[in-house]
Order: structure tokens, then C-alpha cells, then sequence
């Protein structure tokens, strides 16, 4: 007679990281994100190769004085946030909430430095093809960081008022995770913008 | 009069067990279950409404413009009615029609195919279909204002430039597109994540049904293409608007890179409409022939790799514009090369019904029908892969014929073929064969009459996207054969639907496997239950239904006893190659929240193209406050539960 039962075995339920299903499907935004930055530096690539005969149309390459020290602060971002979900997954609430905190004001300063240089330009959105890929490129990067700023932020709320627990490991790994994307794109996109003209 | 099936179903649904599963994912009552509803089998429906919705508002247009050209010097309408009506005719069929269609039948199918309850992210499938609708009604908007896209669907600058298109014609298809592909891509993780972890025990990388690796494939396509034509779209939009250079000349911009990102996105999408059409003959026409599928393996593999040449030949549509002479030549031979792949499948079905034993029914007229629209259509296309025909063919009626022949053919009569083979178990009901039969005569006869004709056109130089054409160009008699046949087509998908409608009211009972399929989602009731299977099943081949039939020594599959998970709505996922099971997974229930999402978009995308800052911070705020509520944490954190079985 077949009837239901319940077996000794026990399986996770949701389940952690890569045994998870939302874990796959931040893959599946990488993907289509990651390939929408190739795109746009394949219109970078192209624009400069077929257009102007000096690539940026003024002949110098964008100064490092800024890019660097937004760089070094990005990746750091990744590290201390890196730190702080692994602390967080050992109980350690107050330091893994610092830590976060910390990562955010961090990327919080690669944003300001991003548009601080972003004023300093002496072009426009509209100047020529050389100017609008460049606004765009940076700014669609820049606007992930944004996105990535406010899921931390709400992620830090949320662990404030106690909606996230030592259970959420999902949300603490997802979010990282993102944070770590947008900073590997940066490497791309600063080597596009600020390496490749030094090459040439 | 008896069901066609009289058989029980194969999975077993014990009443008392039927009871608590109805109870965890029955539907909520009233508003919140209509626009809520997360059921991939209600969504999938939805895409198939809405998909032939369109199919009929572009069908429409098509005939208008066929009145246009029946004779000569017609003054109908205006060239710029003309321009809209196969600007819209070909974004319709091809953005709003052709994909979500396929993701119709992938939606409905898919869980049942691969043995699971529903897909990996049943809200974000909600998501996909509401975003789907909403872009579609966005790029209907300005239509009757007159102002709709009107630089066709490749939508070419610098025609499409603010210099040469004023109004906001344009701007809506840019923004449209970009709307669109946010669903699409929603909807494409949906199905990667569903194919690697959402099936059943055992359900192995071999065993999939080959419409499952056409849309895995499609899929993984899309996640790569889209971006492309979103980032062209967002350029133009930017030109037109915020006079930025990426296409605009005097400022050292490059009209060809819009082709260039156009057709990136535009080839690979090409085959993201056919691929799951074609899985969907080789699931379904197997059946009618009474045997396996010739050749799985190398179908699948033709499949995939169809693909992955299909991202290596957009510059065959760009022959004609005065690229490199060894870019030329490499696009040629790449070109050259696709036609292998593809052909693989058509072998594939002639084996299969060569070597079966053929139940001439209506989905096996259309599915046949399929190997040779796609015959005509490939050979046309290998044609123009050919550069010094291309130089001679292109942007005449000639690609005119081959692009209807491929995407009707492949897609239309596949399509057809499937809503014949898969009503049954969607609705419980057969469709009348005997209409089937004149629905068939007529969409056959009338799309051959249309189409066939338009090769000669193209290549007696009839150039593609004119409004009229002289009487003594020698153009007038042909064009009237083709609209007489392009009435009698429309005419018999008028049958068709007729025919969906009469096999709803009063059709003939269908059971769980009126045509006798091997795959498993004939082993349920028609129309499933809501969590599809009660007791999931445990797969050992890729022919559960058929193990006995076709002497498959093997291990057999297992439907009496397997996981049952019936602590509140619960499925299994499994492990992403060989399906063990891995993980159960706690599903949500009904939603607004993807509604509310694809209703906040509307003024956000609206405010942009009314240049309204205000209307689109305020949808760019709702956004962003349902995508928070959207990810908020659940208030329970069991690690892991007791695995409950039945049998």
C-alpha cells in the first residue's frame, strides 16, 4: 500500500551559496551585465579606431590623478566587504556591521571622486564621439555602483533592525557578490578609459 | 463520448495527498490570484494569448499593406502611413510575437517536461510576462497618434536620426526595445536557472527534450545579445535627445556602429525565434512518426552550435555597406558554414519520419510542412550568404521571401503544429482534426502563393520598404497573385483560431496522452493539476512513457513513489548536470508585486520620452521600492527539513 512517509534524511531547504537557485541567477546577470560592458567598449574601441586620427580627440590621455586613488578604494571596498560577510557568518554582528559600514563610505568615495572628475572635464556629454563614450561608459559603471550603494545600505538596515539574521547568508552572499562584479568591471573600464590610450 | 486517453495518469494524484498540495499552491481567490498568479502553466498561457494577439494586430497590417500593393500607383495610404505600418508590422512580428510565443510553450512546458512544480523563480516569470505586455502596449501608444516607429525594425541611422526622423516616432521604438529587453532578459535567467537546477531526479543533460535545449540555447543567447541592441538604443536615444556623437557624424560618430550592434544582437536573435520552434518539431513530430527522434545527440549538439556560429555572422547583413574585403570574405564563409548545423535537423525529421510509422495528423502536416518552408528558406539564405548574389539581392523582395519563409516556416507553422499537438494537454480538449485539415490547406496553399512569388519579384528588382511602384515596371501582376495569397493565409489562421475556440467549448476529452508521447508531461492529467506532479517522478531515460514500447532494457522510470514535499508549496532542485537531488525549495505564493513592477516602469519610461523629469524619477522611486520589498528577507530560517516520500 503506498502512503506517504517521512524518511530519516533531511535536505537543506533554500540552501547556501551555490546550492541555492538565486545564486545562479546572479550569475545570469553577470552574463548579460558583463557582456553589456564589452559592448560598450567595443563602441569605445570602435569609435576611436575609425574616427578621429589622435584617440582621445585631444591627444592626451585622461589623468590618473583621481582614477588611482577611486581605484585603490574600490578594490579595498571589495576586501573589507569580503571581510565582513565572513564575519558575519561567524556571529561576530558588530564587527561584520562595521565593516560593512566601512565598504559603503568607500565606494560612497569612489562615487564622489568619480563625479568630482567627471566636473573637471573640460568637454560635455555632447562634445564629440570621444566625450559621449566616455560619460556613458564611466556612468553606466557608475550607475552599477549606485545600485550596489543602496543593496548595501539596505542591507545594513536591515541587519540594524534585525530583519537579517545569521540565516540570511543568501542576501550577505548575493549582495557581495554583486559588489565584487561592479569592482571587476571597473578594472575593465579603467583600462579601457585610462590604460589603453597610454598604449597606443 | 469517451476520452481519447481513458487511461488514468502515469503520475499518481492520491486524493488525500492532492488535497494539501491544492491547499500550498492554489491560487488566492479574486484579483490578487489574477494578477498575482505566479503559475508558470497560467503565465505560459498568457504569453500565448498575448503573442497571438499580436500575431493579429501585425497580420492586419500586413494585409493593408498588401491592399496597398496588390496594384500599381496606390493611393491607399500616405508613404508615411506606409513607413509605420512595416515598421510596426516587423517589430510586432518579430519582438512581440516570435519570441514570446516560444516563451509561451517553454513556460507551460517546461516544468512539466523536466518533472518539477514550477520554474526556478516563479516571480520574476510573472515579471517577464507583465513586462512583456507593458512594452508592448508602450510601443503601441503613439500608434494611433500617427507617430510610431516608422525607420523599420532595423531602424537605420542616420534615417532614424533627429535630422531625418523628427517627432517622437523613434524615440518610442529606442526606449520600446530597451523596455522589452529588460523583460527578455528577466525571463531568459529564468530558464538557464530553471534548466540547471528545476528537474526531476534523474533528468540528466541527455535526456532533455530537445525543445528544452532550443530554449536553454535561445536563452543563453539572449543574455548575450540583448545588451547589444539595448546599448544601441540607449545611443540613439541619446544622440536624438541629448545631442550626444555616437552615431552623428559631425562629431566624429559612426552611423555603421549601429548596424554593428544591431546585428550583433540581430543574427543571434534570428536564431533565438527558430531553435525552440525547431526543438518543439523534434519533440512533437517523433510522436506522430511513433518512434524516437533520429540522431538526439547530434541534434542537440547542432543546436548549440547553430549558435554559436550565429554570433559569428552579422555582418552578412551588412554585405552591402563597404566593410573590408577580408571581413567580407570571413562573414561569407561563416555564413557559408550555419547551413550545416541547421541542416542536421532537417535530416534528423526525414529520418525520423522515413524510418517511423507516420500518423498523418494535423500537427504531422504542419511539422512536414516545417522541413520544407525551412528547406526553401535555408537555400535562399545560403543564396545570399554568397556576396556577389548578396550585392545583388539585398534590401529587394528577394530577402523579403527568405526572412518570411524562415520565420513563418520555422516558426508560424511549428507553432501551429504545437498548439495542435500540446491543446490537449493545456486545455483537456482535442482540436477538431477535420477543421485542422482545412486550417492546414489553406495556411500552406495561401502562405506559398504569398511568399513564392517575392523571390521572383526581388530578383526582377523590386526593391523591399517601397510604398507603391509604377504600372509599367512589370511588378503589378505578380503583386496581385501575392496579396490574393496573403488573404487566403490570413484566412486560415482565422480557422485556426476558430478552431482553438471551438476545441475549448466543446471539443472532445482529451485524458493524459491522447497521442500516446513519451515525455513526462503526458504523464499527468490534462489539463495538471497546479503543482503539476504530486509525487515527483524519477527519470532513467529520455523516453519515460515509452521505456516498455521501445525495449529499453535500462533501469526504468519511477512515477508511483518519489518525493512528495508537501510541507507548504515546496519543490526539489537538483544538482546542475547529473540532477541529484540537492535542495528543497520553499516557492512564493501569489504576487503583486511583479504587476506593481512592470506598472512602475510605464511612467518611467514614459517620462523619458516626454522629456518629463519629474514623471520619470517617479517611476524610477517606485522601481526601486518594489525591487527592496521585492528582496526582503523571510522571516523563516530553517536550515534544512525532513525529506517527506510517497510510495
Amino acid at each position: 500500500m503506498a502512503e506517504a512517509r517521512t524518511l530519516d534524511a533531511r535536505l537543506p531547504i533554500h540552501g547556501m551559496g551555490r546550492v541555492g537557485t538565486p545564486w545562479w541567477g546572479m550569475l545570469c546577470l553577470f552574463a548579460t551585465e558583463g557582456i553589456l560592458f564589452a559592448y560598450l567598449i567595443f563602441s569605445y574601441a570602435y569609435l576611436g579606431s575609425q574616427g578621429y586620427q589622435a584617440w582621445p580627440p585631444t591627444g592626451v590621455p585622461p589623468s590618473l590623478v583621481l582614477a588611482i586613488p577611486a581605484t585603490i578604494l574600490l578594490v579595498g571596498s571589495s576586501f573589507v566587504l569580503e571581510y565582513a560577510k565572513r564575519r558575519a557568518r561567524m556571529g561576530a554582528v558588530g564587527v561584520a556591521r562595521l565593516a560593512l559600514a566601512i565598504g559603503i563610505l568607500m565606494g560612497a568615495a569612489f562615487v564622489a571622486l568619480s563625479l568630482k572628475e567627471w566636473s573637471d572635464k573640460p568637454f560635455t556629454l555632447a562634445t564629440n564621439s570621444y566625450s559621449s563614450i566616455y560619460f556613458v561608459l564611466t556612468g553606466t559603471h557608475l550607475a552599477h555602483v549606485a545600485i550596489g550603494l543602496i543593496a548595501l545600505i539596505v542591507l545594513l538596515v536591515w541587519s540594524l533592525t534585525g530583519r537579517i539574521g545569521p540565516g540570511h547568508e543568501q542576501h550577505r552572499t548575493l549582495a557581495t557578490l554583486y559588489w565584487h562584479f561592479v569592482d571587476v568591471v571597473w578594472l575593465f573600464v579603467f583600462a579601457t578609459i585610462y590604460l589603453s590610450p597610454r598604449l597606443a | 463520448m469517451s476520452p481519447v486517453d481513458p487511461n488514468p495518469p502515469i503520475s499518481p494524484n492520491p486524493p488525500e495527498i492532492a488535497e494539501t498540495l491544492e491547499a500550498a499552491w492554489g491560487e488566492a481567490p479574486g484579483l490578487k490570484g489574477w494578477f498575482g498568479s505566479v503559475d508558470h502553466k497560467v503565465i505560459g498561457i498568457r504569453y500565448l494569448f498575448t503573442a497571438f494577439a499580436f500575431l493579429i494586430i501585425g497580420g492586419i497590417e500586413a494585409l493593408v499593406m498588401r491592399v496597398q500593393l496588390a496594384g500599381p500607383d496606390a493611393s491607399l495610404l500616405s508613404p508615411e502611413q506606409y513607413n509605420q505600418l512595416f515598421s510596426m508590422h516587423g517589430v510586432t512580428m518579430i519582438f512581440l510575437y516570435a519570441l514570446p510565443i516560444l516563451s509561451g510553450f517553454s513556460n507551460y512546458l517546461w516544468p512539466l517536461m523536466l518533472g518539477s512544480r514550477d520554474m526556478a523563480f516563479p516571480r520574476m516569470n510573472a515579471l517577464s510576462y507583465w513586462l512583456f505586455l507593458a512594452a508592448g502596449i508602450f510601443l503601441y501608444l503613439s500608434f494611433p497618434l500617427g507617430a510610431a516607429p516608422d525607420g523599420g525594425w532595423f531602424n537605420y541611422v542616420p534615417n532614424s536620426s533627429s535630422e531625418f526622423s523628427p517627432g517622437p516616432n523613434i524615440d518610442v521604438y529606442c526606449l520600446g526595445l530597451i523596455f522589452l529587453g529588460i523583460s527578455t532578459t528577466v525571463g531568459s535567467a529564468n530558464f538557464v536557472v530553471t534548466l540547471l537546477r528545476m528537474r526531476a531526479p534523474g533528468m540528466s543533460m541527455n535526456r532533455l527534450p530537445i525543445i528544452v535545449w532550443g530554449t536553454m540555447t535561445a536563452s543563453v543567447a539572449n543574455l548575450f545579445a540583448v545588451p547589444a541592441v539595448s546599448l544601441a538604443c540607449l545611443f540613439l536615444w541619446f544622440d536624438r535627445n541629448l545631442g550626444t556623437h555616437f552615431f552623428e557624424i559631425s562629431g566624429g560618430g559612426q552611423p555603421l556602429l549601429w548596424q554593428h550592434l544591431f546585428w550583433m544582437f540581430g543574427h543571434p536573435w534570428v536564431y533565438a525565434i527558430v531553435l525552440p520552434a525547431m526543438g518543439m518539431v523534434s519533440d512533437a513530430l517523433p510522436v506522430h512518426c511513433r518512434r524516437p527522434l533520429v540522431g538526439y545527440t547530434l541534434v542537440a549538439m547542432a543546436t548549440v552550435a547553430t549558435m554559436v556560429v550565429g554570433f559569428g555572422v552579422w555582418l552578412h547583413h551588412m554585405f552591402a555597406t563597404g566593410v573590408p574585403t577580408l571581413a567580407l570574405s570571413f562573414f561569407s564563409a561563416a555564413s557559408f558554414v550555419i547551413a550545416i548545423p541547421s541542416a542536421i535537423s532537417v535530416f534528423a525529421w526525414i529520418a525520423t519520419i522515413w524510418t517511423g510509422r507516420a500518423r498523418i495528423t494535423v500537427p504531422f502536416l504542419f511539422f512536414t510542412s516545417v522541413i520544407l518552408l525551412f528547406v526553401i528558406g535555408g537555400v535562399s539564405g545560403v543564396m545570399t550568404a554568397s556576396l556577389a548574389l548578396d550585392w545583388q539581392l539585398t534590401d529587394t523582395y528577394f530577402i523579403v521571401a527568405h526572412l518570411h519563409y524562415v520565420l513563418i516556416g520555422i516558426n508560424l507553422f511549428a507553432v501551429t503544429g504545437a498548439i495542435y499537438h500540446w491543446y490537449p494537454k493545456m486545455s483537456g480538449r482535442m482540436m477538431d482534426e477535420r477543421l485542422g485539415r482545412w486550417v492546414f490547406g489553406l495556411m500552406f496553399t495561401g502562405f506559398n502563393l504569398a511568399f513564392l512569388p517575392m523571390h521572383w519579384l526581388g530578383l526582377a528588382g523590386m526593391p523591399r520598404r517601397v510604398y507603391t511602384y509604377a504600372h509599367n515596371m512589370g511588378f503589378s501582376a505578380t503583386n496581385m497573385v501575392v496579396t490574393i495569397g496573403a488573404f487566403l493565409f490570413a484566412f486560415g489562421i482565422l480557422l485556426f483560431f476558430t478552431n482553438i475556440w471551438l476545441g475549448a467549448r466543446s471539443g472532445r476529452a482529451a485524458g493524459p496522452n491522447p497521442w500516446e508521447g513519451p515525455t513526462l508531461e503526458w504523464a499527468v492529467s490534462s489539463p495538471p493539476p497546479i503543482y503539476n506532479f504530486a509525487v515527483i517522478p524519477l527519470v532513467a531515460s529520455r523516453h519515460p512513457l515509452w521505456e516498455e514500447r521501445i525495449g529499453d532494457t535500462g533501469e526504468k522510470s519511477l512515477f508511483a513513489e518519489g518525493f512528495l514535499l508537501d510541507r507548504g508549496k515546496e519543490t526539489l532542485a537538483v544538482t546542475p548536470l547529473d540532477g541529484e537531488p540537492d535542495v528543497i525549495l520553499k516557492m512564493p505564493g501569489d504576487s503583486w508585486l511583479p504587476f506593481a513592477l512592470s506598472v512602475a516602469l510605464m511612467p518611467l519610461f514614459g517620462g523619458l520620452l516626454l522629456h518629463s523629469t519629474l514623471l520619470a524619477a517617479l517611476g524610477a522611486l517606485a522601481t526601486l521600492v518594489i525591487l527592496i520589498l521585492w528582496y526582503a528577507p523571510h522571516a523563516d530560517t530553517a536550515e534544512d527539513e525532513a525529506v517527506r516520500v510517497y510510495g
